[in-house]
């Protein structure tokens, strides 16, 4: 899986693209948290929309990122979430606990 | 119940090997003709059930984890993945939503995913002998266009 991210007036976007599994989680984890520690965005915007795969570690990671922005005083929310990984979302119920927005019908 | 296809694998416990098996699954999947989403939830919950094998079976050595995949009467594909790990002494409770004895990056969302994507779900445990998770989806057959 790689991240990438790109940051403008407080809010912070990680843009997760490929296969987001337990092998990979960790090390996605480490790499976003150093990011978070650098820029203290407001907001974070975990953009999904090149994510083709995600299992339930993937909803670890989403918490576990909101559970860091809260510490700041910041939020976290899903965007452009589809296909699969929305599937995985929807099983898990996490939508009570963080805002998810799926990605725009094509 | 008759089999018409059957693949058998062992790997060691090792993380990279999760999207080996779910990658191996979705292949021998293929020859049902499943959707993209049936194939996604069948890579999903193979996902989950290596997982935890790698994660909770043997947390001092690496050993075998094993999965067996069957094609049964009806379209139905069965999904075995088995280790000889420490085993889970309270089955019912490890199968409660958010219950997790794994790290910051298990959510405890693994056998609700496991429930939830397949039709059948049966966990089998002993201590110190090991856990056989056995999962099955029916594959919808499409008509012919």
């Amino acid at each position: 899986m790689k991240v990438t991210s790109g940051y403008q007036d407080g809010k912070l976007t990680l843009y997760l693209q490929g296969e987001l599994d337990h092998h990979e989680a960790s090390a996605a984890l480490r790499r976003i948290g150093r990011t978070l520690d650098d820029y203290l965005p407001q907001d974070c915007v975990i953009d999904m929309d090149g994510l083709t795969f995600m299992d339930s570690s993937g909803i670890a990671l989403i918490l576990k990122i909101s559970r860091l922005m809260e510490e700041t005083g910041g939020r976290a929310w899903v965007a452009n979430a589809k296909n699969q990984p929305l599937k995985v979302i929807d099983a898990s119920g996490i939508d009570r606990m963080i805002k998810i927005s799926t990605a725009a019908k094509q | 119940m008759k089999q018409h296809n059957y693949i058998k694998l062992e790997f060691p416990a090792r993380s990279v090997n999760e999207g080996f098996a779910r990658a191996a699954a979705a292949a021998f999947a293929a020859q049902m003709d499943p959707t993209m989403e049936e194939l996604g939830d069948i890579k999903t919950a193979v996902s989950e059930a290596v997982t935890n094998a790698i994660v909770h079976a043997y947390p001092d050595t690496v050993g075998p984890v094993q999965m067996r995949l069957r094609i049964l009467d009806g379209n139905v594909l069965q999904i075995t993945v088995r280790d000889r790990g420490r085993g889970i002494p309270d089955v019912k409770k490890a199968m409660e939503p958010m219950f997790s004895t794994g790290g910051e990056e298990r959510s405890g969302m693994g056998f609700t995913i496991m429930g939830s994507f397949m039709d059948g779900l049966k966990v089998r445990s002993a201590v110190d002998r090991g856990t056989t998770v056995t999962m099955s989806k029916r594959i919808q057959v499409k008509a012919n266009a």
